[in-house]
């Protein structure tokens, strides 16, 4: 269990390759007493498992929206989280819309459980994973900021465990270089789904390397609950270095493969959308500025930082690469 | 608005222009009963920019339809609906302006530098916005009367405020088919008006009679 009564996230083996990862300070992102204690972390997986295993009832439907009023914890770099209705009624979703707005309507009662994940590709041990498998690894919270394309962002306190555990299980091959994900395509109930404008369904992908950093996060839970379908249920995964699409919703593939794969977007508008998507405020999207953004919640505009923040922990990933070229 | 004076010659056009302040008042309407009822979304300045911007391509899309239902059907009424219909896009226009400025970038002139010099969408839209203000300003019976046949020519520069507004769009939208299905409808709607398929649509629709005055274009 990383959680435990005393101590907090990250407890990382401090690898080489992550130093930089080490130099946050646990108690820079979340005040320590804050912490849900060990206790209330079993309870929470268990609520998790539980609403997730109920499934169609709609895991949100279980318990009314947390009090976040109140709510003092802050981000790494100081700023508050952005509340559980931000979150859940404001979502670019287009397997459900392009109305951000009416993507939680059209996400209510969205089957997430049974629901199964294949892992494979270049990889020694192929397996699918059930969603009680995923939840068997251990969880744990990580308060993320998402800064989206379209130049606004949120800071959201995500449950879920490192993706590098979970292809760890799999023991990729030498031959592996990156990893490709898709979203399950299910147009009956995904209305989005069915306009055949784009080519569903949703892929991503990212470096083998990028894939591991420790920051990369599959998330099955937000707010101390269970995904809602509107954020990605039952599991999605979250790059918060990089722009909101990267971080795909809803996974039912995950492949190893050894050619960069080609996600929805770079096939819908290959010059304007690359593989890498980093965050950053100096190479504007081809049509639009990128330099600043504006907090949900906020009324002003905010300065975007390089890979949103995150620079210290993955810069490194990226050395000696031209960033203008690569976005 | 300039249109009170003007006598509408039947009541239909009376009933006509009615529904053209009722239409072209709702989206504001709705937008202010949204924001007053808390039902814009949690990023509420990205709505009013939305929607202004919509209503306002929509009654300039409006505008530019009335000559052509004059041409293709004979509704010499709609002839009428162009001045409230443009006037009421370029009130839009200029939510939308304020939006963007005010709201959104807090009137700060580096920020709003910054945005001109690298969102290109922001160039086209505002040249738009420079072609409709003199419009919107000579739209009164005076004016016509001061610029007589400089006004006709003029009003023209509508043509290519649509077509920037249309490329705004197009410019700022992740997806292009929305804004493209409305650049095809311009094309079409500016298209009715060259004076070769004028005469021919005029033919067409009174095949025995003396050619009319066709050719001559009116914004």
């Amino acid at each position: 269990m990383i959680l435990s009564g005393s101590d907090t996230w990250p407890r990382v083996a401090p690898l080489a390759k992550e130093r930089a990862l080490a130099q946050i300070h646990p108690s820079e992102i979340t005040p320590e007493h804050l912490y849900l204690s060990r206790r209330q972390f079993m309870g929470v997986a268990g609520a998790l498992g539980a609403s997730l295993l109920l499934g169609a009832c709609g895991p949100q439907a279980a318990s009314p929206a947390p009090e976040v009023a109140a709510d003092p914890r802050r981000d790494d770099l100081g700023d508050p989280l952005n509340s559980f209705e931000q979150i859940t009624s404001y979502n670019n979703y287009y397997e459900f819309s392009t109305d951000k707005q009416r993507v939680a309507r059209l996400a209510q009662g969205f089957q997430t459980s049974p629901w199964e994940v294949a892992v494979g590709g270049l990889v020694r041990s192929p397996r699918v994973f059930g969603l009680e498998d995923l939840l068997r690894f251990d969880q744990e919270e990580r308060i993320y900021r998402l800064r989206c394309v379209e130049a606004w962002s949120m800071v959201i306190p995500w449950i879920g465990f490192p993706l590098r555990r979970l292809l760890a299980e799999v023991e990729p091959l030498a031959a592996a270089r990156y990893v490709r994900f898709e979203t399950v395509l299910r147009p009956a109930a995904m209305p989005g789904q069915r306009d055949r404008f784009y080519p569903w369904p949703y892929v991503e992908g990212l470096r083998l390397d990028e894939a591991q950093h420790e920051l990369t996060l599959l998330a099955t839970g937000l707010y101390g609950k269970a995904l809602t379908p509107q954020n990605g249920a039952p599991l999605r995964l979250v790059v918060p270095w990089k722009y909101g699409f990267k971080s795909i919703k809803a996974i039912v593939r995950i492949d190893l493969v050894e050619q960069m794969p080609t996600s929805l977007w770079m096939a819908m508008a290959p010059n304007e959308y690359g593989f890498y998507a980093n965050v950053n405020p100096e190479v504007a999207h081809p049509r639009w500025s990128q330099a600043t953004e504006r907090r949900i919640g906020e009324v002003g505009r905010r300065p975007t930082l390089p890979f949103n923040g995150y620079a210290e922990q993955v810069a490194g990933l990226y050395t000696g690469m031209d960033l203008r070229a690569n976005y | 608005m300039g249109h009170t004076a003007e006598h509408t010659g039947t009541t239909r056009t009376g009933w006509l222009r009615l529904a053209v302040h009722g239409l072209a008042l709702l989206p504001l309407g709705l937008l202010l009963l949204d924001t007053g009822l808390g039902r814009l979304s949690v990023n509420p300045i990205q709505d009013l920019t939305l929607r202004t911007g919509k209503a306002a391509l929509v009654l300039l899309m409006l505008s530019l339809a009335c000559t052509p239902l004059n041409l293709l059907l004979g509704w010499k009424w709609a002839l009428a609906l162009r001045k409230p219909l443009g006037l009421y896009s370029f009130l839009y226009v200029c939510l939308h302006l304020l939006v963007f400025a005010v709201a959104d970038y807090g009137l700060d002139p580096g920020l709003i530098g910054q945005a001109i010099s690298e969102k290109r969408y922001v160039v086209a839209g505002f040249a738009s916005f420079l072609l409709l203000l003199p419009l919107a300003l000579s739209s009164t019976r005076a004016a016509m009367r001061r610029l007589g046949r400089w006004w006709r020519r003029l009003h023209r520069l509508v043509y290519a405020a649509a077509a920037l507004a249309v490329l705004h769009y197009l410019w700022l939208a992740k997806v292009w088919r929305e804004p493209a299905l409305w650049g095809a409808l311009l094309l079409v709607l500016l298209a009715l008006r060259l004076p070769g398929v004028r005469r021919r649509l005029a033919r067409w629709r009174s095949p025995g009679e003396r050619r009319p005055a066709a050719g001559r274009s009116q914004p």
